[in-house]
């Protein structure tokens, strides 16, 4: 048995479209420790998601493609097994919680049903046995007076209580891992540190590992023990949370850090916010180099003729860029 | 010109019938903005904060007279625009403009650029067809775009970009005031920084006041001098940004500061985590409206709404601790 729970090699999707191939997730590696938390960053198409839904096998094919790559959960590749087989996992061992609560509860079934499934299909209780602890899972998500909301409607129900229902279903049948994409960015703030506190007290009963989907760097700070921060597809940089945001290496890493707004209250007000030049190239476009090489202030012309590897930065610390080698090339007033 | 603020807003109410038709009753009535009174000046930016149905999109909406209030009334440079007839009116709203959060629907997508940001120049100004190109090229190039751009279509352009061009069509007339409702909310976080040092830029240029419509706090501390905070409809808080960020005085705008995840692992806080929901606008509580989520609260809170009062000089609170100056820093 391996230290490592789940462990994605070289995996690479894409997607066929009338504009041509988009390389959404193109070769990325990085694995899960039994109840750690990571954090996977990056802004929109980055291909953060993409990465979580192949790890399901729920990318759409066609227009959908794993071009390759290995998936290593319990010693078997996720990727060979069949539907059955796969079905067989998915909200029992591996669950998964999406950003937007309203169009991922199925709309006319029940909540109590929605949440007692899990458990008539993957432990064959009675529905009456499952329908019990349902309940008991609601009461625990704190749905008020959960008993009496079984039978009540996903409309019925604010954003913050759907996505309490939204973390029962995920967690009935006790999974090894959650994956949760971007659950709290559709919340208002107060509503978001309720969620956020109860899925840090739910992870910690449960010991189960957390793949936290996010582009707020402050859910991550606040949550992951390790973060991987991902750019036009690939990793560009991983790292344990404390020497991310204390020692973030990569160009991209570093500007990202730097354009939040840090609230006044954190002492370290900026008056004019870093911005990084440009946008993300269209995922269809081939690159060469470095694929942040044209938005990149420390580019040379390596950058532009051959694609980084990930570099060792120091122990659980690597970055694809090749300041690395060139340490010399890094220009100071940026 | 008077010596006046730009904006005055004086008890604005706004109540939306609840079900009903032509023949039937409303059978009741949600109080979106119930009694909003503050001014913003020439030049300034106003925050406005507050969670999902707070009321203030709606409040945004009456500034532009987008929608007629139920009761109140707000001024423009002294002058109650909802007293204005339609002509009156359109020299006012060249001096006022909009920003919208989405800048995919916000955009028609069958008009090129170039008509985008001079339509509120052909409604409001008589200008040639060269006049409007040369200004359109101008504006574009002042929000970071090039002019050979105005002859592109909306879905050619990144949200990034799409909410610059948003940004020149509000700037096309030289308006005064601009109400921005989230504009950076959809917008990835390189991207984000690239408008809110845009929107920086373009105040100081053009000495424009912002009603900066926001739920993310951050964003309005940054850019803000004043903020204000919306609960079910009205203002509970309105301070300077200094204020607002070091000595909240309302238990919410304390809840609100603690539970944005701050981006640094050294200080991981619990989330303070204040039960329940924002209650319903239909329904709200009696007193005050936020005393059953409230730590702080005593009898006198659910019997009595506290008004905005002031607390120190440029701080007004409305709660009933403190003898209505509510929390001290000690609390």
């Amino acid at each position: 048995m391996s230290d490592k729970l789940i462990d994605i090699e070289d995996l690479r999707v894409s997607f066929h479209i009338p504009e041509g191939v988009a390389r959404a997730v193109d070769g990325v590696n990085f694995n899960l420790a039994p109840g750690e938390t990571i954090g996977l960053v990056g802004e929109s198409g980055c291909g953060k998601s993409v990465t979580a839904l192949s790890i399901l096998g729920l990318i759409p094919a066609p227009p959908g493609k794993i071009e390759s790559g290995k998936i290593m959960f319990n010693g078997q590749n996720l990727l060979d097994l069949d539907r059955e087989r796969l079905r067989k996992i998915r909200g029992r061992d591996i669950s998964m919680i999406f950003q937007e609560p309203m169009t991922s509860l199925n709309p006319v079934l029940s909540i109590g049903r929605q949440v007692a499934e899990p458990l008539m299909t993957h432990q064959g209780l009675s529905r009456a046995a499952a329908f019990e602890k349902a309940a008991d899972w609601l009461d625990h998500v704190k749905i008020p007076a959960a008993a009496k909301r079984l039978n009540d409607y996903p409309h019925q129900l604010s954003g913050g209580m759907r996505q309490r229902v939204m973390i029962a279903m995920a967690m009935v049948c006790g999974p090894k891992l959650l994956i949760a994409d971007e659950p709290t960015t559709a919340l208002d703030v107060t509503i978001q540190a309720q969620i956020l506190s109860l899925m840090v007290r739910l992870k910690e009963e449960l010991e189960m590992s957390l793949l936290l989907i996010t582009h707020d760097l402050g859910v991550v700070a606040q949550m992951a023990s390790r973060v991987v921060v991902m750019y036009a597809g690939q990793i560009v940089e991983e790292a344990g949370v404390v020497d991310l945001f204390d020692y973030p290496f990569h160009p991209y890493t570093q500007g990202l850090l730097k354009s939040v707004p840090r609230a006044v209250r954190s002492g370290e007000q900026i008056k004019r916010l870093n911005e990084i030049q440009g946008t993300v190239p269209p995922l269809t476009q081939m690159i060469v180099g470095c694929k942040f090489a044209d938005r990149c202030p420390h580019s040379f012309q390596l950058c532009r003729e051959k694609q980084p590897t990930l570099f060792r930065i120091k122990n659980g610390h690597r970055a694809r860029c090749w300041l690395k080698e060139y340490p010399e090339r890094r220009r100071d007033n940026v | 010109m008077s010596d006046g603020p730009l904006l005055n807003i004086v008890d604005i109410v706004k109540h939306f019938p609840l079900g009903g038709g032509v023949l039937s009753k409303p059978r009741g009535w949600v109080k979106a903005v119930d009694g909003v009174s503050f001014a913003v000046s020439r030049g300034e930016s106003f925050g406005l904060v507050g969670e999902s149905g707070c009321g203030k999109t709606t409040l945004g909406r009456l500034i532009l007279r987008l929608i007629e209030p139920t009761d109140g009334r707000i001024e423009f440079e002294g002058q109650d625009i909802f007293s204005l007839g339609p002509a009156e009116l359109m020299p006012l709203r060249r001096r006022m403009q909009i920003i919208f959060q989405d800048p995919y629907s916000s955009l028609d997508p069958r008009m090129k650029v170039d008509a985008i940001i001079t339509e509120p120049l052909r409604s409001i100004q008589r200008l040639t067809r060269q006049q409007r190109q040369d200004t359109a090229a101008e504006l574009l190039e002042k929000v970071g775009l090039q002019k050979a751009d105005l002859d592109k279509y909306p879905h050619e352009f990144s949200g990034g970009q799409r909410q610059r061009i948003g940004i020149a069509r509000a700037l096309c007339v030289r308006p005064e005031l601009i109400v921005a409702d989230e504009p950076v909310s959809a917008l990835d976080v390189s991207i984000q920084a690239q408008v809110i040092n845009l929107l920086q830029d373009l105040k100081d240029e053009f000495n424009l006041a912002y009603v900066f419509i926001s739920h993310d706090l951050s964003v309005v501390e940054h850019i803000c001098d004043r903020i204000a905070v919306m609960y079910l409809g009205s203002i509970i808080e309105l301070a300077t940004t200094e204020d607002f960020s070091h000595a909240p005085r309302h238990p919410y705008t304390r809840a609100l500061l603690q539970a944005v995840p701050l981006p640094d692992p050294h200080r991981r806080t619990e989330p303070f985590a204040m039960d329940g929901d924002v209650p319903s606008p239909i329904d709200p509580p009696t007193g005050c409206a936020f005393h059953p989520r409230c730590p702080y609260k005593f009898d006198r809170c659910e019997l009595e709404t506290p008004l905005l009062v002031q607390a120190t000089a440029n701080h007004f609170v409305a709660c009933w601790l403190n003898e209505g100056t509510g929390l001290t820093i000690d609390n």
